[in-house]
């Protein structure tokens, strides 16, 4: 009997952690298999976050370095800097990589660092407890916007695929969601696509995934999923926001 | 050559072909000398948003197996100790470079050692130190940038040289013969791809308090070696001296000057200057005070390296101050008129 549905190679045999419904554990999976169909775990070197993503690294098979908060893309820039032969890429959540790593972010793009971020965001900050993320959409209530997002006292929700579009440094930026089986399909396409660009030296790559935080976001995990579609995708637009030929 | 620049060529010869810099005053020239000698001998060069990406620049260069450096001045240096104490307990080489200036705050471009306690304190979160080795002359800051990228690679530790504005950017002539080819180290922990071998990972986050706390002994024990085998420090006329002068790095080339005019005084003075001023050279201080009851700590700072010179101590002998902060530059002369009073006065003590 030939299996068509096994734990990729460079997924460690351990249970996920993650809360129910979390998105976290499918996007894990998902560049796992897309390391293992690549065949890329004997050159790929994986920086990992602060937050709900950081233990990815009890999971990921493959070589991980855990970075300060925030800073993932300079530290894969070092990494990919002195070493050109490897498959470099970041994990990073909204608040690592859109509020207190913008700076890091922004000029390893702008400067067309040959490195993908794959960039997690669920709209808040899920492992300290569900504060205000700079993408927390409008009026959405977290523990830290009680009353809603108000934006004229926190600001609007940041676009980072749209802002970075702008970057000449930049090659292949997507958006894409893991809240149900046609989207997850489209998402692990992004992050091969994203894979090659890298391979290809095009420039810097980013896939943004909308996911789903059940705990933080008070919802059950089948409302969330349909939340994303219904309401986080109309400020977060799903698509390819750019890309050069590869 | 100037102090920077020489660093910056010591460095490359060093073997130090990745260097991550942000712009500040007083150490531009050793970026731009490495914006220019880095690529060509084939090495990265990356002029960094700021000082934060600079030194986790250097962290990803250092886990993918490069010798790696950045630079800064004071302000600076306070936004790299976030990626200091990263390299500390990640247990990375490499090696930071601080001509320090007047602070606090944005305070000024000029000469200081106001950062004495941050450099030798760990300076970043944590239970962490770093070796920190305090050149006085533009000759030993290009002699101890190999000692500080091996002692990097041999601890597996952040190492700081600790300059300042004045060592920088004056010009003395400077030979480079005694660098020697780069030693290899084993680098059974860099990250490379996990090609025919288990996959490896670094990290500081130990969820575990027991794991932590072993972790923290584990880096206790390798700073207990440092402090055993890495204490450098030079001796000047102490052997009848009445007055040990203890400065470091500047203000000690400052105080040499002063105690060659204090000994045509016929005042015996003698000088204690620490090379690494994390290890301290505790020893030598306390063989000292057996013969010697007078001590005379001179700092450009309001007073930092006499803490440790009191801890050496330990109440024993009698402490003298000098110090002048906020990028004041005191001359030789200034100096032996403050000591030389303080000569006469323990002399008066002393026959008492």
């Amino acid at each position: 009997m030939k299996p068509v549905y096994t734990r990729p190679k460079s997924l460690k045999e351990a249970h996920f952690h993650y809360c129910p419904g979390c998105g976290h554990g499918i996007i894990n999976r998902l560049i796992a298999e897309v390391v293992d169909e690549m065949e890329l775990r004997d050159t790929i070197i994986c920086v990992a976050p602060a937050g709900c993503g950081m233990l990815l690294y009890n999971y990921f098979d493959i070589d991980t370095l855990e970075s300060a908060h925030g800073r993932g893309a300079a530290v894969a820039t070092g990494i990919k800097r002195a070493r050109p032969e490897n498959l470099v890429f970041s994990y990073q959540g909204d608040g690592d990589l859109a509020a207190i790593g913008t700076a890091e972010g922004f000029h390893a793009a702008n400067r067309g660092e040959l490195i993908t971020v794959i960039f997690v965001n669920n709209g808040v900050y899920g492992m300290t407890g569900g504060q205000m993320a700079p993408t927390t959409l409008h009026k959405q209530v977290t523990t830290t916007t009680p009353l809603g997002r108000d934006s004229r006292l926190a600001g609007h929700p940041v676009k980072i695929c749209e802002v970075f579009a702008l970057l000449e440094g930049t090659s292949y930026l997507e958006r894409v969601a893991v809240n149900k089986p046609s989207a997850i399909i489209k998402a692990k396409k992004a992050i091969a696509k994203a894979f090659q660009h890298q391979l290809k030296g095009t420039g810097f790559s980013l896939v943004e995934i909308l996911s789903p935080c059940p705990t933080n976001w008070k919802m059950g995990t089948v409302e969330s999923c349909k939340w994303i579609d219904d309401v986080m995708s109309k400020q977060f637009p799903l698509g390819v926001i750019k890309e050069v030929p590869c | 050559m100037s102090g920077n620049a020489a660093l910056g060529e010591a460095a490359v010869l060093a073997g130090c072909t990745c260097y991550f810099g942000y712009p500040i005053t007083p150490q531009n020239e050793l970026t731009e000398h490495m914006a220019k000698r880095v690529p060509e001998t084939g090495g990265v060069f990356i002029q960094s948003e700021s000082e934060i990406a600079a030194i986790n620049m250097v962290l990803g260069a250092s886990v993918a197996g490069a010798r790696a450096m950045t630079s800064s001045s004071s302000p600076g240096i306070s936004l790299k100790q976030e990626g200091i104490s990263y390299l500390a307990a990640d247990e990375l080489p490499a090696v930071i470079v601080n001509m320090v200036r007047g602070g606090p705050g944005m305070g000024n471009i000029s000469p200081a050692q106001s950062d004495y306690l941050q450099a030798t304190r760990g300076g970043g979160h944590g239970d962490y130190k770093t070796i920190v080795l305090a050149p006085a002359s533009v000759q030993e800051l290009a002699d101890l940038v190999p000692v500080a990228f091996d002692l990097a690679d041999e601890y597996r530790n952040p190492v700081i040289i600790l300059g300042d504005g004045m060592l920088g950017q004056m010009m003395e002539p400077v030979s480079f013969d005694n660098i020697k080819p780069k030693k290899d180290y084993p680098k059974d922990y860099i990250l490379t791809g996990a090609k025919g071998r288990p996959s490896r990972m670094i990290r500081s986050l130990l969820f575990d308090t027991k794991e932590e706390e072993e972790h923290n002994w584990k880096l206790y024990r390798k700073y207990q070696r440092m402090e055993q085998n890495e204490v450098r420090y030079e001796t000047f006329l102490i052997d009848d001296a009445e007055m040990i002068i203890i400065a470091y790095g500047i203000a000690a080339r400052i105080a040499k000057g002063a105690i060659k005019r204090l000994r045509q005084e016929n005042l015996k003075v003698g000088m204690i200057r620490p090379i690494t001023v994390w290890p301290f050279p505790m020893k030598v201080i306390q063989e000292t005070a057996q013969q010697v009851s007078d001590f005379f700590v001179f700092e450009m700072s309001t007073g930092q390296l006499i803490e440790d010179v009191k801890l050496a101590l330990n109440g024993k002998g009698h402490i003298h101050f000098y110090g002048r902060p906020g990028g004041v530059i005191p001359t030789p002369v200034e100096l032996s008129r403050i000591v030389s009073r303080h000569c006469y006065q323990a002399a008066h003590r002393r026959k008492k």
